[in-house]
């Protein structure tokens, strides 16, 4: 299986940085801690592996549970049309994870989407602003805590 | 006596050329835009009631079709397009979350347009039929007839 030389490959790399790996039905799986994103996304852009293409870049709010937010990364082989997805936990004390801007040039909207709706930052961003609300906008509005029916209006309502 | 006659006939004719020369602003947001278009189109075609003529510029309508989901960061735009059209102008809420936000009850989404702008017909539907759209065209049309028009060169001079 090529999933399997993958995940076998990077627990080889990597043994400290990869906490989990799974691979179900060419749903292949990687759970990695924070701090080794970086390097782990470099060894797979390169040869042999080539994930050239950064499909999704997300995050998850499990509320009550401890780390809260989860990133996920979907990201894409055009050479081998092979998928990987890869998740790490973000700290509680410290909402932030590193860009990978450097990587892959669309992962700056795809943060900066992420930076609106969750209040994630991502150290070493270009531009970390709002992507779709607008200025002056309070809170993360896919968070689990923000209550489902505040408006913040950006002009007067007539009623 | 006969004065009141001429008003209130000048007043029917007034309203009946407007009701049948609505030129409309489609301001086109979503989904509902493909109904607008074949209601628009020869299938159904707008123009037997006379609101054959779109104009993509507010200045030069009557009548502003608010077409799909208007969300927050839109609506300043929104007021301005209707800002510019001069009167006398009429507004028509186009499908269900022009009304009233439709399924979309979250931060981003303005619950019905009627917060911004004022609105003459709903026509309701996810997205609506164009025979409902047609059905609402002809109810403006009759509030349009119904109307007390609004005649500047005679207020100016009274």
């Amino acid at each position: 299986m090529e999933e399997k030389t993958i995940l076998d490959d990077l627990r080889k790399t990597f043994p400290e940085k990869i906490l989990e790996t799974s691979a179900f039905f060419g749903d292949t799986t990687i759970v990695i801690v924070k701090d080794g994103l970086l390097d782990i996304v470099h060894f797979l852009r390169k040869k042999p592996y080539e994930f050239n293409m950064l499909l999704d870049l997300t995050c998850v709010d499990y509320r009550g549970r401890s780390p809260r937010f989860e990133m996920v990364y979907h990201v894409f082989s055009l050479a081998a049309k092979r998928r990987l997805r890869i998740k790490l936990s973000v700290p509680d004390d410290r909402l932030s994870v590193d860009t990978l801007t450097s990587i892959w040039k669309n992962a700056d909207w795809l943060e900066r989407e992420v930076y609106d709706m969750f209040g994630i930052r991502f150290e070493g961003h270009p531009d970390l602003r709002r992507l779709f609300m607008y200025d002056g906008f309070e809170g993360h509005p896919l968070r689990k805590d923000y209550p489902l029916r505040k408006r913040q209006p950006l002009i007067p309502l007539r009623k | 006596m006969t004065g009141n006659f001429i008003y209130t006939r000048f007043n029917y004719v007034l309203g009946w050329a407007r009701k049948f020369s609505l030129f409309h602003y489609p301001y086109v947001t979503a989904c509902c835009g493909m109904e607008y278009m074949s209601t628009a189109c020869a299938h159904f075609d707008i123009d037997r009631f006379g609101a054959g003529w779109t104009r993509f510029s507010p200045r030069q309508s009557d009548l502003l079709l608010v077409v799909g989901t208007i969300c927050q960061k839109q609506a300043p735009v929104l007021k301005t397009v209707y800002d510019q059209m001069t009167e006398p102008k009429w507004v028509i809420a186009f499908g269900a979350c022009a009304v009233s936000g439709g399924i979309y009850d979250n931060y981003a989404v303005v619950q019905g347009v009627d917060q911004i702008i004022p609105v003459d017909v709903y026509v309701p539907g996810c997205p609506p039929r164009p025979e409902t759209v047609l059905d609402g065209l002809i109810k403006l049309q009759e509030k349009i007839q119904k109307q007390d028009q609004d005649w500047r060169w005679k207020k100016r001079r009274s």
